[in-house]
């Protein structure tokens, strides 16, 4: 086997999808920090909140599937960068130590698929990482260039603060806008941090889902924020998708970047725009384009 | 063995039957007739109530007619009737530590639904008993006698009333009072529930009289720092914080305070909750008690830099109070019982940063707006928002702080009745359409329902549903400039947004901040709630498991005034009948050292809970003060050398009670 | 008109009392219906009841009011109510277990996107081991209601310039391994 990288990385479906920007940004981050992640090999869909609204246990051995991997590896820390990954994955961690049902279950999947029982593998998200292993102080020394007079709002979406993870406090989450502060991006004191984006609604109640999106970037407008930094790609892809929308529908003139904490963090680190992922947005782009340095030769698309 | 020192054993066992509880699954027959068998016992009887007169009788017959020396009755838990039948053979002549009582209820009948298992049970617990009862010995009760001095800690109402009835009945207290004024919270009110009437109004009179009593040493500004000792006799040490006033010259005509440097008052007030401002020579409120000023030494430029034109001295010449050298003093005291009146604080809603407390001003606690509404308050009386405006719209969010997992799980009793009373004081004062908020309305108390049917017909709105979050953030122009509260009205079962320009949380009552300081200082017990605990839950809702030390008001639990007096005079009544009946009876099953086999090692004196050991330098042996003792057994059980040992609990008696358990029959 | 009464003969007590035996259901009988979650929940606005009526016809055995709601539905998961519930009821994993029960026993909104996409997302997740964004939203759309395709179209050509949507069909190297995986769990009877 391979010496073990620190950090594996589960990059889950929507990282290798509408969400890349996030997979493109997380990789660059972390190679300017020179703590350099290894992608899980054959790694599984988590079944996110979906496959557990159809069954608990087979969600839970589908992420137990990815935890034996993880573990076969010889790395302790899992990154999970989706927060419904992320949730996802420490929930069966939790469900299989509660409930012995569900622990005997998933040992004997284990053991017909051929895999090694559980262990302690840690899953952590990414924003957990950088303030925790990283720390403020470094983000601070490491920053080589600032973002002037740009005010932006942390937004976390509802899974990664909820009762499984340790990523922030549930109520009153800080560690983003530490970090954004550190990096040198003002923040605005937004409220609804911890507001759901819906998740899959946009895709099946549509009317719906657009309008909890409509209310997210509404409340950053109203505080003077420019951009909203995500940590979720389904955060970010409902914000940012949908902007041209909720324009027509309201009226009102909306039309602001939807970031990844990476992309910000990464760029002050001195990634550039394309590593970045940055040239993949819908919404924002001129201002993106304006705050961020644009090579002449990244003007052309995929 | 000691057979002989105990002469001819002539043991007496009686097997109650409860009437069914016990009977219904012990064969209490069998079991009386296979006493009968055991060596020693003379006589064995079962009867339908042993603890009945006919019952007590019944022993005290044998004791006489058949020279029954020890008594063996099982029955219910000691902690029933031990006394009860202890008495019993007293009255006969025998000494009552010759009793043993068997649990063949609560361990027995109560617990097994098996009649033939339940009934050997009782048989091996009866014949254990007997063997333990032929080793026991007489024993004498002490008795210590009670200083009659009552000390009360804290001067609220629960502290003012007990002080009051002790002091009444001839009695010298001693009332320390932490603040630079008795009074409590009960001061910071304007009205109280159900019956509206004024708060100064009813409590003032009984500051006063508390400061006019000859029987009461008032010491305000001060804080017990140890207590020793034990029932009857507590040494007590009082510090007496320093407020930079004497309180035998100051007449408290406030000269002083107009004469400051300071002529804008600029340091938050404590008593207004930080609602107003106060200089650094100060009081409290105008109908504090004792009515004498404090200096703040944070806030004097006297105090702090010693470089001050100090015109306060000046307005003062004449009576010379002001004094700023003077410093902390310690008293030390002696009194034979002690109330622990040390009421609460309020919950710091801050911890609930959904409701925006701290965030948006017009965010208030329902202490606050008792200030708002009161006409010596910081607005006298006017209900105005931190911006200066009469609000229109009020909204009242109860249990914040109560009845919650996150928070405290308790219900804090008086904040429904609190609401209650200041939706009716906000209605009357601006007119305000006003919104209560409530889970379950607690109304329960001798007036409360009539109250809640009075503010129900005043129009004001009661939404069933605990407020989700309060946000400043309009979704409708309705919405502009005002608090929003989102929440299901379980009621109509919709979901609502209520824009509000003045939210108040009804905060919940949790224990004073230092109550476990408090609690290890008097060697008195909390429940889980962090509240004292009392002796009995029904039966003895004041007393402690310390004897000589009783709790009232707030500080054992949320509760109103009137419950809070009840309890205070309840409190006074018991340590007046201690210090009335002048002696206090000791359980003699207390520890003691046997010198000769001690080594000298201390390993029991740190041990005890009670500080009850202390080692005798001289002789180099540890010794065990039995008044303190309170027969817990643990350095019996930890003396290395096994030289401690334990009236009725003696090696001989327990080694045969176990050996009685163990002898299968 | 309708009737507007329940008989106690309609309750399925023996239902509600095994309910609660399930895992993260638990503290469902300490709810005192404050409606902390209903008001703290994103959606309920667009539910037919809110969480909170949820919990209090489960704990009455009203079993076909809840199953057949849309509010399981449109439960987006987000734990807001589960982590503001003054009494730790986890209502996110009741809703998770009664979605799971309409589906069993059939009693979900028919043509109801939601489960329908929950439905597709599962075949495809146990087919490949992962979901393709695009295959699943398509399938998901044919079988509920196709216009919904129409208006993603644009959002869809958006994303696809901008690199962000696969037409590939993902899937694992070691699918055997899946076939393990029930695909109907037993925990539901
Ligand atoms: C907002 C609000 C409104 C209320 N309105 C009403 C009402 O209208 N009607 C009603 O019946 N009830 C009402 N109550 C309840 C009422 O306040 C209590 O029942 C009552 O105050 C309890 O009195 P207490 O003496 O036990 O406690 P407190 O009033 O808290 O007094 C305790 C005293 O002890 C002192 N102290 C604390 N620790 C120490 C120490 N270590 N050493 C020395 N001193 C110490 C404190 O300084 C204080 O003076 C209300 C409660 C609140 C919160
Ligand atoms: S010494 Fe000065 S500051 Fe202090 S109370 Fe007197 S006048 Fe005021
Ligand atoms: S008294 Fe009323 S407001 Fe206070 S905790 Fe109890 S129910 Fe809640
Ligand atoms: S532990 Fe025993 S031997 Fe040691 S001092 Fe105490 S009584 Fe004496
Ligand atoms: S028996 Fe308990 S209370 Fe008594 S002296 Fe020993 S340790 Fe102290
Ligand atoms: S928040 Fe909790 S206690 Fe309140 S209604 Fe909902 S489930 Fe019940
Ligand atoms: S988990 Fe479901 S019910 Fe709870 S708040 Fe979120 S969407 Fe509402």
């Amino acid at each position: 086997m391979e010496p073990s990288a620190r950090y594996l990385y589960y990059p889950g479906c929507s990282l290798k999808g509408t969400g890349i920007a996030y997979e493109e940004s997380l990789l660059t981050t972390f190679r300017l920090l020179e703590m350099p992640v290894k992608e899980l090999p054959d790694w599984n869909c988590c079944g996110a909140t979906t496959y557990m609204s159809v069954s608990e246990t087979s969600a839970t051995l589908l992420a137990a599937r990815n935890l034996a991997l993880a573990r076969q590896t010889g790395s302790k820390d899992l990154i999970a960068p989706c927060n419904a990954c992320y949730l996802t994955l420490r929930k069966s961690q939790r469900l299989v130590a509660d409930y012995p049902q569900i622990a005997q279950e998933t040992e004997r999947f284990l053991e017909q698929a051929g895999l090694p029982r559980l262990d302690s593998v840690r899953v952590r998200h990414p924003l957990e990482v950088l303030y925790n292993d990283v720390g403020i102080q470094r983000l601070r020394e490491l920053t080589v260039r600032r973002l002037q007079g740009v005010r932006m709002a942390s937004y976390y979406g509802c899974q990664a603060v909820r009762p499984y993870g340790e990523v922030d406090d549930p109520h009153e989450p800080t560690r983003m806008d530490e970090i954004l502060r550190a990096v040198g991006v003002e923040v605005v004191g937004y409220n609804l941090k911890t507001k759901c984006c819906g998740g899959p609604l946009t895709g099946t109640i549509h009317d719906v889902g657009v309008r909890l999106n409509y209310i997210l970037l509404k409340e950053a407008m109203r505080l003077g924020a420019q951009a909203m930094v995500t940590i979720c790609p389904l955060c970010q892809f409902n914000l940012d998708a949908y902007q041209a929308e909720i324009r027509k529908q309201t009226g009102e003139p909306i039309d602001m970047p939807i970031l990844y904490l990476t992309q910000v963090v990464g760029w002050a680190l001195g990634g550039d725009y394309r590593e970045l992922g940055l040239h993949r947005a819908i919404s924002g782009r001129k201002l993106l384009e304006q705050w961020f340095t644009v090579r002449k030769e990244a003007e052309t698309y995929v | 063995m000691s057979e002989k020192k105990n002469g001819q054993v002539r043991i007496g066992v009686y097997i109650c039957h409860c009437g069914a509880n016990i009977a219904d699954t012990v064969d209490v027959k069998a079991v009386a007739e296979y006493a009968a068998t055991l060596p020693g016992v003379v006589i064995a009887r079962d009867y339908k109530y042993m603890c009945s007169d006919p019952g007590q009788e019944l022993i005290q017959q044998d004791i006489e007619e058949h020279q029954i020396n020890r008594v063996v009755v099982a029955a219910c838990s000691p902690s029933l009737h031990e006394h009860t039948f202890r008495g019993a053979a007293e009255r006969a002549g025998l000494n009552p530590f010759f009793v043993q009582m068997v649990n063949i209820r609560e361990h027995d009948s109560w617990v097994h639904t098996e009649r033939e298992a339940a009934t050997v049970k009782a048989k091996d617990l009866v014949r254990a008993a007997v063997q333990r009862v032929y080793f026991h010995k007489p024993l004498e009760k002490r008795r210590v006698p009670i200083h009659p001095e009552v000390l009360v800690v804290g001067g609220g109402i629960a502290g003012i009333h007990a002080a009051l009835t002790v002091a009444n009945s001839g009695k010298k207290v001693y009332l320390v009072e932490r603040e630079a004024t008795i009074g409590g919270h009960m001061a910071q009110y304007d009205k109280t529930f159900p019956t509206l009437d004024c708060a100064a109004c009813i409590l003032t009179p009984k500051m006063s009289a508390v400061k006019a009593h000859p029987n009461i040493v008032l010491w305000t500004y001060s804080e017990v720092v140890s207590v020793d000792g034990s029932v009857g006799d507590y040494k007590v040490v009082v510090k007496r914080k320093p407020r930079y006033i004497r309180e035998d010259l100051c007449v408290g005509c406030l000269q002083c305070i107009d004469a400051c440097v300071f002529k804008e008052p600029k340091f938050d007030d404590e008593f207004n909750l930080g609602l107003s401002k106060r200089k650094p020579i100060y009081i409290p409120f105008p109908q504090a008690t004792p009515k004498v000023v404090v200096i703040d030494p944070e806030a004097c430029i006297q105090l702090r830099t010693g470089k001050c034109k100090r015109s306060c001295l000046e307005a003062c010449v004449e009576r010379g109070a002001i004094d700023f050298e003077q410093k902390e003093t310690y008293e030390e005291i002696h009194v034979g019982s002690i109330i622990i009146a040390t009421g609460f604080k309020t919950f710091d809603p801050r911890r609930l940063p959904q409701y925006g407390y701290g965030r948006y001003p017009n965010v208030y606690t329902t202490l606050e707006v008792e200030r708002l509404v009161n006409a010596s308050g910081p607005t006298s009386g006017q209900v105005i928002t931190r911006d200066g405006r009469v609000p229109k719209s009020v909204g009242i969010i109860l249990c914040v702080g109560s009845r919650d997992e996150n928070t405290n799980r308790w219900c804090s009793r008086v904040c429904c009745m609190t609401s209650l009373k200041l939706a009716h004081l906000i209605k009357e004062h601006t007119g305000a359409e006003v919104y209560i908020f409530y889970i379950d309305m607690r109304a329960a108390g001798k007036g409360y329902e009539e109250f809640y049917q009075r503010v129900l017909n005043e129009g004001v709105h009661f939404v069933r549903g605990r407020v989700a979050e309060i946000t400043d953030w309009a979704l409708d122009p309705s919405e502009e400039g005002k608090l929003v509260a989102r929440v299901e009205d379980t009621n109509t079962g919709f979901v609502r947004r209520i824009p509000l320009d003045m939210v108040v949380l009804a905060v919940g009552l949790e224990p004073q901040f230092d109550a476990h300081e408090v609690q290890r200082m008097f060697g008195i017990s909390c429940s889980l709630d962090g509240f004292f605990l009392e002796k009995h839950p029904k039966l003895a809702p004041a007393p402690t498991y310390t004897d000589g030390i009783f709790i009232a008001g707030l500080c054992h639990g949320p509760k109103d005034i009137p419950d809070t007096v009840m309890q205070a005079g309840y409190a006074a009544a018991e340590a007046i009948a201690l210090a009335d009946t002048g002696y206090f009876e000791l359980e003699p099953n207390t520890a003691y050292v046997v010198e000769e086999e001690c080594s000298g090692c201390k390993s029991c004196v740190p041990l005890c809970p009670y500080q009850a050991i202390t080692f005798k330098e001289d002789k180099q042996k540890a010794f065990i003060n039995e008044v303190l003792c309170k027969g817990c057994g643990t350095c019996v059980a930890a003396c290395p050398s096994g030289s401690i040992r334990q009236n009725l609990f003696e090696d001989e008696e327990i080694f045969s009670e176990i050996e009685g358990v163990l002898a299968y029959a | 008109m309708e009737r507007q009464i329940r008989y106690q003969r309609e309750a399925d007590l023996e239902w509600a009392h095994q309910f609660t035996k399930h895992p993260g259901c638990e503290r469902l009988l300490s709810c005192i219906q404050c409606g902390t979650c209903s008001g703290t929940c994103p959606l309920s606005i667009y539910m037919d009841l809110t969480p909170r009526q949820v919990i209090a016809l489960v704990r009455e055995g009203f079993r076909e009011d809840v199953l057949r709601s849309q509010t399981i539905w449109l439960c987006a998961s987000c734990y807001a109510c589960s982590v503001e519930c003054p009494q730790k009821v986890s209502i996110t994993d009741i809703m998770y277990r009664l979605k799971r029960e309409a589906i069993r026993s059939n009693l979900y909104p028919k043509r109801f996107p939601i489960p329908v996409l929950a439905r597709e997302f599962c075949d495809m997740v146990r087919q490949r081991g992962r979901n393709s964004e695009f295959w699943v939203v398509f399938r998901m759309a044919m079988r509920s209601n196709p216009k919904i395709l129409l208006s993603m179209a644009r959002t869809g050509w958006e994303l696809w310039r901008k690199g962000r949507l696969s037409l590939r069909r993902e899937r694992i190297q070691r699918i055997n391994e899946l076939q393990y995986i029930p695909a109907t769990s037993k925990e539901v009877d």
